[in-house]
C-alpha cells in the first residue's frame, strides 16, 4: 500500500514510522524547513519538503498512485483542503483527516471529508465511558459502513429492566451484542438472557435508530 | 444588497469601502481588532458612522459568521491572507448558507483554477501579476 502522510508533527512522524515498520510505502510531507531537516535524518527519502496543500507538491509525492492520503497537520483548513483535493481531483479512494478543533468537525462533514479523527472527541468518549451514570456512549461510528456501536446503561425504571433479550422491543437493524453486568465480565447474551437494571449493554445499530433504542433503557421509556 | 467581507486586509477593506460608498449594506469580519483602522483610513467619518458593520472573530467559526450576519448576506467575499481559510470558508458560505455569489481570493494559481472548475468564483492576484510582468518584460524596448 502506498500512503501519503501530510504533516510531520508528533502524529504524522509516529504514523509514518509505524507504517514503514509495517512494510508500507510512505511519503511524509512537511512544510517547515527545520522540522523537515530533523525528521529527514531518520526517515530519509520517505520525507519530502513542501506545502502539502499545493497541487504540485502532492503530485511530486505521487498522489496519482496513492492508495491512502492522511492529512494530520495542526491546521483544520489545511487538512480539509488536502483531503478534498486528494478525493475529488486525484480520485484517491481512501482519505483520513485529523480534526484539531472538535468544533470544526461539522465543516469536515459538510464537505464530505471523512473519516475525520478528533483526538479531543476520542478522549471525551473515553471519559464518558469511565464516568458512571452517563446514559449513552458511542464506542464506534462508521458512517460510510452505516454502522454504530453504542453502550447504554439499563436504568431501574426502564422497560428493558428485568426482561429477556428476546422480549425487548428493539427496532429492526439493531442487536444486543454484549452484556456487561456491574463488576463482572461481559458476555454475549442469548435470547433468554435476562437484562438487569444497572447492567450495561453494547448494541450494534444502523445510524438513526439511537432514540428508539435508548428509550428502552431509560426510565419509563423516556427519550434519553 | 448585503455584502459580507471576511478579512479586512488591503483588498478586503478597499472592497468593503467601495461597496459601502455604492450604497450597499456592508459587514466586515476579521480576527484582528486593529484591522478596523484600515476601514477608517482616509475617510472623513468612522466606519460605523458611515453605516458599516465590523465584527471581530475567526472566519471558520460558525458563531463569528452568524454574528457578522452571514444569514442575511447576498454576497460573500473571502479575502483573508490564507488560501486554505478562504477556500474552506467560501465553501461553508456556499453549501451551508446557500449564498449564491461567493467570491474568494486564492493566491495559488493552480488551486484557483481547479476550484473555479468546481464552481467557486475565484480571483487569483498572482495570475494577474504574472500576466502583467510577462507583458512588461516582453514589451519591445525602444533604443
Amino acid at each position: 500500500m502506498y500512503v501519503i502522510v501530510v504533516g510531520g508533527g508528533k502524529v504524522g512522524l509516529n504514523l509514518g514510522r509505524e507504517l514503514i515498520r509495517n512494510d508500507q510505502e510512505v511519503t511524509l510531507v512537511e512544510q517547515d524547513r527545520r522540522t523537515y531537516l530533523r525528521i529527514e535524518q531518520e526517515l530519509e527519502h520517505a520525507v519530502q519538503y513542501g506545502d502539502g496543500t499545493e497541487l504540485w507538491v502532492l503530485e511530486r509525492a505521487g498522489i496519482q498512485r496513492a492508495d491512502l492520503v492522511v492529512a494530520v497537520t495542526g491546521d483544520d483548513e489545511d487538512n480539509i483542503l488536502i483531503c478534498q483535493v486528494a478525493k475529488e481531483k486525484y480520485l484517491c479512494e481512501r482519505i483520513i483527516a485529523r480534526c484539531n478543533n472538535p468544533r470544526n468537525l461539522q465543516h469536515f462533514k459538510l464537505l464530505g471529508i471523512g473519516p475525520a479523527v478528533s483526538a479531543t472527541d476520542l478522549i471525551l468518549n473515553l471519559i464518558e465511558h469511565e464516568v458512571p451514570g452517563h446514559g449513552l456512549v458511542h464506542l464506534l461510528d462508521l458512517p460510510d459502513e452505516k454502522l454504530e456501536i453504542i453502550e447504554v446503561e439499563v436504568d431501574a425504571g426502564a422497560p428493558a429492566a428485568g426482561m429477556q433479550v428476546s422480549e425487548i422491543r428493539l427496532p429492526e437493524g439493531s442487536l444486543i451484542i454484549s452484556v456487561l453486568p456491574r463488576g463482572k465480565a461481559g458476555f454475549v447474551p442469548t435470547s433468554d438472557t435476562v437484562i438487569q437494571a444497572g447492567d450495561e449493554v453494547l448494541i450494534v445499530l444502523d445510524p438513526g435508530l439511537e432514540q428508539a433504542i435508548t428509550s428502552q433503557f431509560a426510565p419509563n421509556g423516556a427519550h434519553g | 444588497m448585503m455584502v459580507l467581507v471576511v478579512g479586512a486586509g488591503r483588498v478586503g477593506s478597499a472592497v468593503a469601502k467601495s461597496a459601502l460608498a455604492a450604497g450597499h449594506t456592508v459587514s466586515v469580519l476579521d480576527e484582528d481588532p486593529l484591522s478596523h483602522e484600515r476601514l477608517d483610513a482616509g475617510q472623513t467619518t468612522s466606519w460605523e458612522d458611515a453605516g458599516g458593520r465590523f465584527t471581530v472573530g475567526t472566519a471558520i467559526e460558525i458563531d463569528a459568521l452568524m454574528a457578522a450576519g452571514i444569514e442575511e448576506a447576498d454576497v460573500f467575499i473571502c479575502s483573508t491572507d490564507g488560501d486554505n481559510t478562504n477556500l474552506t470558508v467560501a465553501q461553508i458560505a456556499q453549501k451551508r448558507f446557500g449564498i449564491q455569489r461567493v467570491i474568494v481570493r486564492v493566491l495559488d494559481p493552480a488551486r484557483s483554477e481547479w476550484y473555479a472548475e468546481q464552481g467557486l468564483n475565484t480571483i487569483c492576484p498572482t495570475k494577474i501579476a504574472i500576466e502583467m510582468f510577462k507583458n512588461a518584460v516582453l514589451e519591445p524596448v525602444e533604443r
